[in-house]
């Protein structure tokens, strides 16, 4: 498998549904692949923009944490909530935070169920990048509590009052469906990247190189006994994290949709909610990954025909929370509850109309230009639809959160929710742990998933003729040697 | 021919699947027992070639499954309908459909948990040493290189007729494994 990397331009753009795209450009071996990727981690010194970088963001979170040292000394009383508006920009950060992380869950496990191959060249990073934002997620709510000292009253654990939490509430429902997905996000995550793991460690030279990969990689050696049942496991951890994956944000929903505030008591939250979420997180993936592409030299990996299948996912799913949108406004008139109207009525003219056309704008128009295949494939459009789509997700949150409580059922409870500096700064900081994280991830682990990468690439010598796959990629039911000539 | 202790067996290196694919048949044909091919990701066809049957780890992930869904039950109904019930919202103190989705989510954390530490126990793993780490060549395992490797235990392992046979298979390469870990 010794191939001479002959500078083959290849036009994977092209949609032929007869044909399987090439997923790999450039004509990558086994080794050039494993060079490459390893290359990034391998060099002695990271680049000088790296150190810039992660200084900067290294800031931020220490603005993150003296913003929470403050908020845990002082009390909730630092930010901007008042008796009318309880949740603010905590929830709000929770739900955008806990949002962006669902992109990697769908690329790594429902895209996989799907067979999408393409998924193999972004499923590390998005992975990661899950595991990052549930991260900066768990801190809102884990603060919000005021008193975070008791906040293990979460939890089902004996103390000395012999209190249970009450499982009738969508808010402990949301411990559990957060708790879980992280804990299996982080499973999932590792479990894919031992093999790869296991190649850092055998290329590593120094010492504490070789134990820590040495370590993290458990012993793994490409034994064929032990992929069969690496396989099938990573199958079944696919096929629970895709039922998980829909039922977080489901669940996240239900703290809205279980109550009785106008705006928010309503059955299409679920459904919205997952749509937005994978929205979100797409949109983020393609902000951390455009760049990264470039700068890191992946392009023969994340091609353009990458990143269009993502920009269709974020048209996809942009309509459809575009849809939402229209839906609740029909069903707020149709419904015939005058409370109900009135919420809706409301956010699109009351005091919080610029933040609700900012949604609009951002979600809704922004993502339709992406029918053209010209911004599809242009680096910079997309980026710059991207910011947008993630600035138009945290207004969502936003809107629905706080437009609906600032006008509830009583005008004499009535009022206006501004956010305090802390919470600003907060909300930064919090931007500040997540690419910091990122930083660190592309610094010492392997961002492309290298095992699965070499299984759709495609041989020479492989049986049946030139220019099929040679991996099995999980267990592939579905032999892509067999009817794609 | 003899070996010491330190010895653990042969080890043949290809450089292309479909050829490591081929011998994997002939050393399953040839009636081995303990060996194994080692290869940098998941190579197509290779349980036939190797006669690698089904694992039980499905049977160990609905285990787990059925404990998290069970334990989940009982531990809500315990809780709120047992050792301290009260109302609220004038909802039952145990009612399944508010009991859903904590159950649930308890049902997928407890067989993701029986799928990684399952698949990982059955693969005799976190191991921190092993023989073949010793052997240079190995190291392209997990990299570009396919390896077939029949252990000194295996019941029709002749080092001399052993060595014969791998030579045969069309490999760049057929090398000893000595175990160099210090002990």
């Amino acid at each position: 498998m010794n191939r001479a990397s002959a500078p083959v331009v290849i036009d994977n753009t092209i949609n032929d549904p007869t044909r399987q795209t090439t997923l790999v450009l450039g004509g990558e071996t086994f080794t050039t692949i494993t060079d490459k990727v390893c290359g990034i981690v391998e060099r002695p010194q990271p680049p000088r923009a790296w150190y810039v970088a992660i200084t900067f963001t290294g800031l931020l979170t220490l603005v993150l944490f003296a913003m929470l040292f403050h908020l845990i000394t002082t009390g909730v009383g630092v930010w901007g909530v008042n008796s009318t508006v309880g949740w603010g920009w905590a929830i709000v950060n929770f739900v955008f935070w806990v949002g962006i992380g669902h992109a990697g869950t769908l690329i790594s496990a429902i895209l996989f169920l799907l067979r999408q191959r393409w998924r193999t060249s972004i499923n590390r990073f998005a992975e990661a990048m899950t595991i990052f934002a549930v991260v900066c997620a768990g801190i809102f709510p884990a603060v919000h509590v005021g008193r975070i000292w008791v906040v293990h009253w979460l939890f089902p654990i004996p103390n000395y009052q012999g209190m249970w939490p009450q499982f009738r509430s969508p808010l402990l429902w949301d411990v559990f469906a957060v708790g879980t997905y992280a804990t299996v996000s982080l499973l999932f995550w590792y479990t894919g990247m031992v093999p790869d793991l296991a190649t850092l460690r055998d290329r590593a030279t120094g010492r504490i190189r070789k134990l820590a990969y040495g370590f993290f990689a458990i012993g793994w050696r490409g034994s064929h006994r032990h992929w069969h049942r690496y396989e099938k496991a990573y199958l079944l951890l696919a096929g629970l994290a895709t039922p998980l994956v829909l039922s977080v944000h489901s669940v996240v929903s239900f703290d809205f949709a279980v109550s009785q505030i106008p705006g928010w008591h309503t059955t299409i939250f679920p459904p919205y909610f997952v749509a937005g979420a994978v929205f979100s997180g797409f949109a983020m993936v393609g902000t951390c990954l455009v760049p990264a592409r470039k700068f890191f030299g992946l392009e023969n990996f994340i091609t353009k025909h990458h990143l269009d299948n993502m920009n269709k996912i974020i048209l996809a799913t942009g309509s459809m929370v575009g849809y939402a949108y229209a839906m609740e406004f029909f069903i707020a008139w149709y419904g015939g509850n005058p409370n109900e109207s009135f919420a809706f009525v409301n956010r699109a003219f009351g005091p919080y109309a610029w933040a609700y056309w900012i949604m609009v704008s951002c979600n809704v128009l922004s993502p339709q230009l992406f029918w053209f295949r010209k911004i599809r494939h242009s680096l910079t459009a997309m980026w710059i639809i991207y910011i947008f789509v993630n600035i138009g997700m945290w207004f969502e949150r936003f809107v629905i959160t706080v437009t609906s409580l600032s006008r509830d059922f009583l005008p004499s409870s009535w009022a206006y929710y501004q956010p305090t500096m802390i919470d600003i700064l907060t909300f930064a900081g919090s931007f500040g742990l997540f690419f910091t994280l990122v930083l660190l991830f592309v610094r010492f682990l392997p961002m492309i998933a290298m095992a699965e990468v070499k299984t759709v690439i495609p041989t020479e010598h492989a049986e049946g003729g030139h220019g099929h796959p040679a991996g099995d990629y999980h267990g592939d039911i579905n032999d892509p040697r067999e009817g794609t000539h | 021919m003899t070996y010491d202790d330190r010895f653990h067996g042969l080890l043949v290196e290809f450089d292309d699947p479909v050829a490591l694919e081929a011998a994997c048949v002939q050393v399953r044909d040839a009636g081995y027992r303990d060996w194994d091919a080692h290869t940098p990701f998941p190579v197509h066809g290779m349980d036939a070639a190797m006669g690698i049957r089904g694992t039980r780890l499905p049977l160990i992930v609905l285990g787990g499954g059925l404990t998290g869904m069970t334990l989940a039950l009982l531990m809500i109904w315990w809780m709120n309908a047992v050792d301290y019930p009260f109302i609220i919202s004038g909802k039952p103190l145990f009612g399944w459909p508010a009991a859903v989705p904590v159950t649930f989510e308890l049902t997928v954390l407890f067989s993701a948990f029986a799928t990684f530490f399952g698949m990982w126990g059955l693969n005799g793993m976190p191991r921190l040493s092993h023989p073949l780490f010793s052997n240079e060549r190995f190291r392209r395992a997990t990299s570009d290189r396919f390896f077939i490797v029949i252990e000194k235990t295996d019941p029709k392992f002749d080092l001399a007729r052993t060595k014969t046979f791998l030579e045969g298979l069309g490999g760049l390469a057929v090398d000893e494994v000595h175990d160099q870990a210090e002990d």
